[in-house]
């Protein structure tokens, strides 16, 4: 049985269990709502956002070198790519996973999440609960690319000699993963376990 | 439902799926699982409050240490020049990029802060024995609130990046800072892991009383 149909309501930040119809926690003074009627408007939105940032910071580069000799521009497949000229794989594979594979892997899983959610899916419902921790736990992680442009920047001023600043991208692509993040955190988990019980019960 | 309905606060609605349990009180070292979707209710480990606020407090200070040493500092062809975590959160200061700036400083220096703060003034009163202070609930749900955006231990991650790709052109020095900020991912990470939201909350209440 659940919250709901018990006519209470559970707050969503310290678990205190109110009757329905209560409209603050008692408790922690938080909002109170059974079900996000409004959930998967949300998820939609900043998932779109989401991936209209993510397109520029592609293209547009991320970090602006200049040297005596050269100046230069690197997208994130650029710096992926250079980092393996030098011989570090293993920093290459971090950086790709964080900057490609966590963000597009997010969108795809976000997506498959709300489309089962809206078509009533009652198929493998641990596995896409499982999905919906990854996305929560894992998307802070995209993060990494833009603390690395923060600090490059920031240590490598060496004058005439050689600097390193920021490029547009870091803003485009910062945008993407808060945009991911609050379209993770507009999911309401309990949408995926309901189905099955307005059919059972 | 029967008739018998059990007292509200003695309820726990798991908060990914919503079936509703009733608490019970868990012996040592256990901890209680939703029937449905297997979400950790509750766990014993998490009433070590006293732990809890010890590894906050330390976390605090270390992040003052933190922001206040040189963090690194790199030398290439008699140039040189030093930077601290500030220095770091400056780098997108000029033009377009200036909102990042802020959002960078709140996600790793002003967020991690506040989370620890809030966690010191909502949990310290309950190692006195004290009533805790007004608001204190609200702290510590800000505290929980806050965990997603808080980015130190990435940051750490992220400079580690940074490192390996400067070191091929220059010589990086790293500064007592960059060892303060390790030492406050760590102690974080261990802290929050001591975190049980029900028995804090639970905590939280017996002492209002």
């Amino acid at each position: 049985m659940t919250a709901r149909d018990a006519g209470l309501v559970a707050c969503q930040t310290c678990g205190q269990v109110h009757h329905k119809g209560t409209e603050r926690c008692k408790r922690c003074k938080g909002p109170l709502i059974s079900r996000d009627q409004q959930s998967l408007q949300k998820v939609w939105a900043w998932l779109i956002a989401g991936l209209i940032a993510y397109i520029p910071a592609n293209i547009y580069p991320m970090l602006l070198t200049a040297t005596l000799l050269e100046r230069s521009e690197s997208t994130i497949i650029g710096g992926v790519v250079d980092l393996m000229h030098y011989g570090a794989y293993g920093i290459a594979f971090v950086v790709f996973f964080a900057s490609v594979v966590i963000p597009v892997g997010k969108f795809l899983v976000i997506i498959y999440l709300a489309l089962s959610v809206q078509n009533a899916s009652q198929a493998n419902q641990h596995g896409r609960h499982k999905a919906y921790h990854m996305v929560e736990f894992i998307g802070r992680w995209s993060m990494i690319d833009v603390f690395v442009v923060a600090i490059l920047s920031a240590l490598v001023q060496l004058d005439t000699l050689a600097t390193i600043n920021p490029g547009i991208a870091a803003v485009s692509f910062a945008l993407s993963v808060i945009f991911t993040m609050l379209a993770a955190q507009s999911f309401d988990p309990r949408l995926i376990w309901d189905v099955d019980r307005t059919s059972h019960d | 439902m029967t008739d018998a309905q059990p007292h509200l606060d003695d309820l726990v609605a798991c908060p990914q799926c919503d079936t509703l349990h009733q608490a019970q009180n868990l012996p040592e070292g256990s901890r209680a699982c939703c029937q449905r979707c297997g979400q950790v209710l509750m766990s014993t480990q998490g009433t070590a409050v006293a732990r809890i606020i010890a590894l906050a407090l330390t976390a605090f200070v270390l992040m003052i240490a933190a922001i206040s040493f040189p963090f690194l500092s790199l030398n290439a062809g008699g140039a040189q020049n030093a930077t601290s975590v500030i220095d770091a959160v400056l780098a997108f200061k000029d033009g377009l990029a200036f909102p990042l700036a802020v959002a960078v400083a709140f996600f790793i220096v002003v967020l991690p802060l506040m989370r620890l703060a809030a966690l010191i003034y909502a949990l310290g009163p309950l190692v006195a024995d004290r009533r805790p202070h007004p608001g204190a609930r609200f702290a510590f749900g800000l505290a929980e609130r806050l965990r997603p955006w808080s980015m130190a231990e990435i940051f750490i991650v992220g400079v580690t990046v940074a490192l390996i790709k400067v070191a091929g052109m220059a010589t990086v020095t790293i500064g007592p800072a960059f060892w303060a900020f390790a030492g406050v991912v760590v102690i974080t990470i261990l802290k929050d892991q001591l975190i049980c939201r029900y028995s804090i909350w639970e905590a939280l209440d017996q002492a209002r009383i």
